[in-house]
């Protein structure tokens, strides 16, 4: 600890390098935080997933619809405790396409199968009961302005009613929402009742877009899902059940490698980063060889003088790695509104510090250990002599 | 004048002494190549995927869908609406006389990309013969037409590329029905080469489909009188519920979600790159303004004035910052220029394939940034320069 006033004066000897270094590094670990969480956000349907949750769509492409009447099949398959089933609405509103996902429902088995999502009781049971009914996620709500209450006017794209009008209307009556803020990007939709729905619409009726199983065992996933399947072989509608995680990261890998894209431009930021930052420390240890030779003439041995030096690149890479994600957090409510909610809330998760640290580390590593060694090797005298 | 020789010589002694000082003009040429390279990589995503969904579609084609749909996948049209539209007055037609419209339905199947077992949806479309016509920037690359009545197809050039067993000679599966791959396309690389075709009847009874998703037509008159003309006659007959667009203007709105969220992700990242490049460059050239304190001194002592030190030193960080534009520039050319991607397009719910696109305004617009940054991180130092006063300069001696 009597070591920090010696520390924090050979970072700060020159006020300026320092803080300019510091601050290139605290952009790139801003950047870092930003991207991680686009990352995060494309692929947090894998993180929110629920293990004992199953998907079933049509097997050959999962946006073929599937009969509702599969659901007592399913029911009965040994090892699912529950059902649920959902549809596409295809909702546009205020004239702008897939503004937001409408699903159609069985408001109690839906309800029931996500349990994530919170609504009170009482609008609950109104969303039960109301056959025009519907529930939206507590963003979209305020997004919209919309007040508990109100009739909806959405528009679908696909379904028209029974008097061809495209134009559909349904009651607010509850408001969704979630603790947890990986699964409250999931509330960003609206439920509606599909007993009305399905008899109001024209076309396609008696069928769902997909089932939504609970298993008891999420060890035995596989052999439910085989067994699911088994049921539809060779029917007109066949089916491809798998778990909820594996159709998350599937999901995620039709939008493309995001993954891979943000590494390599994250890798091109830190190698960067790597350059200007070692350049500077090279420079100051350069710069303060004479200094260092006076402190190892007053009795600092080699090691803690390589500990000095190193610790110098560490201080420097963690204070520009906190602040860079602070000022990330800071940005993400600006960020999130200026995508008008068409995008999922992106925040910097606790990983996110995990792994930032972690590279913070080994950069200052990477940084610190050749100026470090050279601190170490310094003869005294040639350095006084300023050899 | 004398001024100028000034400006001239410090210039000159300036650059001339720059391979002492190389190790820190690498730096910034590295820093800021580094930032330029990704800068054009990510613009020249946005420009590719842009390119692809501009160049689809011609002022003079419409795509009729069912009123109130904004893309084909909601879409649905019986047949009875579907032969209504070709006869209809501002269709063009060809040398015999037939209409050029055509029906067409799209399904999507899952197929894995190269290398990957996970499926994609990739948009399969069933087209009628005057489709061709329709369409006659499409040309069959490699391989021949389907033949109408049969399970052939016919791929884009850029699903081939992407998706996994789409060669010709290849055989694919989907629901009970397997498909004989016969000929690649090219449309100018548009949408529709990510997109495989079979005849409309044929893909209907495979895929058990009643109807199509929409209408694509040429007009007599393509100008706006003709297309107003078209839509009015669609609009004003009880017998349609149809809605109809300029091929353009569909094709532009099913990719703005999508070039939105490129162009934002390619603009932040470059403008915080460039901020951190910039404190990096400030940091290089503070550093090397210092480590020719003395010689600068001395200068002045002599007579040399602020202002050609000044210019010197900008000289020297434009100069380190252009060519860290242009190595940039080129990185991104060697590795990304022509690299294809697909991705789901949120509004089609389909994978559309498109390449990277470095083009020549990309990259002066990358040069551009890197003499941003070198004035940025230039400018301030020279002054200081400048301004040092000679006795503590020399003092430091």
């Amino acid at each position: 600890m009597r070591y920090v006033p010696l520390l924090w004066a050979g970072l700060f000897r020159k006020k300026t390098r320092t803080i300019l270094t510091l601050l290139s590094v605290c952009v790139a670990f801003l950047l870092f935080g930003l991207l991680h969480a686009v990352k995060a956000a494309f692929e947090s349907g894998a993180d929110s997933a629920d293990a004992k949750r199953l998907l079933t769509t049509a097997r050959y492409a999962i946006i073929e619809p599937l009969p509702l009447s599969y659901l007592h099949r399913i029911e009965q398959v040994p090892g699912v405790v529950g059902v649920a089933h959902a549809d596409w609405f295809g909702a546009k509103y205020q004239n702008e396409s897939n503004a937001f996902p409408v699903l159609a429902v069985d408001p109690r088995r839906y309800l029931d199968m996500y349990p994530e999502l919170r609504i009170a009781h009482g609008q609950r049971d109104a969303f039960i009961t109301t056959r025009t009914g519907a529930v939206a996620g507590r963003r979209l709500v305020e997004r919209f302005g919309w007040r508990l209450g109100q009739k909806l006017p959405i528009s679908s794209e696909i379904y028209p009613r029974a008097d061809g009008s495209m134009h559909w209307e349904f009651d607010l009556v509850g408001i969704l929402d979630a603790d947890d803020p990986t699964v409250r990007r999931n509330t960003d939709l609206v439920l509606i009742n599909v007993a009305y729905f399905d008899e109001a619409r024209q076309s396609n009726k008696g069928r769902t877009g997909w089932y939504i199983e609970r298993i008891a065992d999420p060890a035995q996933a596989q052999a439910i899902a085989v067994a699911i399947d088994a049921l539809f072989t060779n029917s007109p509608d066949e089916t491809k059940t798998q778990p909820e995680k594996e159709f998350a990261i599937g999901f995620a890998k039709q939008v493309g490698d995001i993954g891979a894209l943000v590494l390599r431009i994250l890798a091109a930021v830190f190698f960067t980063i790597l350059l200007l930052t070692g350049n500077t420390m090279a420079q100051s240890i350069r710069e303060r060889v004479p200094e260092l030779a006076i402190l190892k003439t007053i009795g600092f041995s080699d090691g803690k003088v390589t500990v000095l030096v190193l610790a110098e690149a560490v201080v420097l890479l963690l204070l520009g790695c906190g602040l860079g994600l602070l000022a990330a957090t800071s940005l993400m409510p600006a960020m999130n509104s200026a995508t008008g909610g068409r995008f999922p809330t992106l925040f910097v998760h606790g990983r996110t510090w995990l792994v930032a640290m972690s590279i913070a580390v080994v950069l200052a590593l990477a940084i610190g250990l050749p100026p470090a060694l050279r601190a170490r090797r310094l003869k005294i005298i040639e350095a006084l002599a300023g050899r | 004048m004398r001024w100028l020789n000034q400006i001239a010589a410090l210039t000159f002694i300036t650059l001339w002494t720059i391979p002492q000082r190389l190790g820190t003009s690498l730096v910034i040429v590295i820093g800021i190549a580094g930032v330029v390279g990704v800068l054009v990589s990510v613009l020249a995503m946005s420009e590719g995927f842009r390119h692809t969904l501009a160049s689809t579609g011609r002022q003079d084609r419409v795509i009729l869908l069912r009123a109130g749909s904004d893309a084909e996948l909601a879409s649905g049209l019986e047949r009875d609406q579907v032969t209504l539209v070709a006869p209809l007055s501002g269709v063009a037609r060809d040398l015999r006389g037939h209409p050029l419209a055509s029906a067409e339905l799209m399904v999507m199947v899952d197929l894995p990309r190269k290398g990957q077992t996970e499926p994609n949806n990739v948009p399969f479309r069933g087209v009628q013969p005057a489709a061709f016509a329709i369409r006659d920037e499409l040309k069959v690359v490699s391989g021949r037409r389907f033949e109408r009545g049969v399970r052939e197809v016919i791929v884009g050039r850029k699903a081939a590329e992407q998706f996994a067993g789409l060669n010709v000679g290849a055989t694919i599966g989907f629901r009970d029905s397997d498909w004989t791959v016969v000929g690649i396309f090219e449309t100018g690389g548009d949408v529709h080469e990510s997109e495989i075709w079979a005849d409309a009847e044929t893909t209907m009874s495979a895929f058990r489909r009643s109807i199509y998703q929409s209408v694509t037509a040429r007009l007599a008159d393509g100008s706006d009188a003709g297309f107003t003309a078209f839509k009015d006659v669609v609009s004003r007959d009880p017998r349609f519920s149809l809605s109809v667009f300029r091929e353009p203007e569909y094709y532009a709105k099913q990719a703005k979600v999508l070039s939105d969220l490129i162009n934002m992700l390619g603009y932040t990242v470059a403008a915080f790159m460039a901020i951190g490049a910039m404190f990096g460059a400030l940091n290089c050239m503070y550093s090397a303004i210092a480590s020719r304190q003395v010689e600068i001194a001395t200068l002045r002592a002599i007579g040399f004035g602020g202002t050609p030190v000044v210019v010197s030193v900008m000289t020297e960080a434009l100069l380190l910052a252009l060519l860290g534009g242009a190595v940039g520039g080129a990185l991104a050319y060697l590795y990304c220029d022509g690299a294809s991607l697909s991705t789901l397009n949120f509004n089609t719910f389909s994978q559309v394939a498109f390449d990277f696109r470095v083009t020549s305004s990309l990259l002066v617009q990358g040069l551009l940034w890197a003499l941003i940054i070198g004035t940025a991180g230039g400018l301030l130092p020279a002054i200081q320069a400048a301004r040092l006063p000679v006795t503590v300069a020399l003092r430091t001696l």
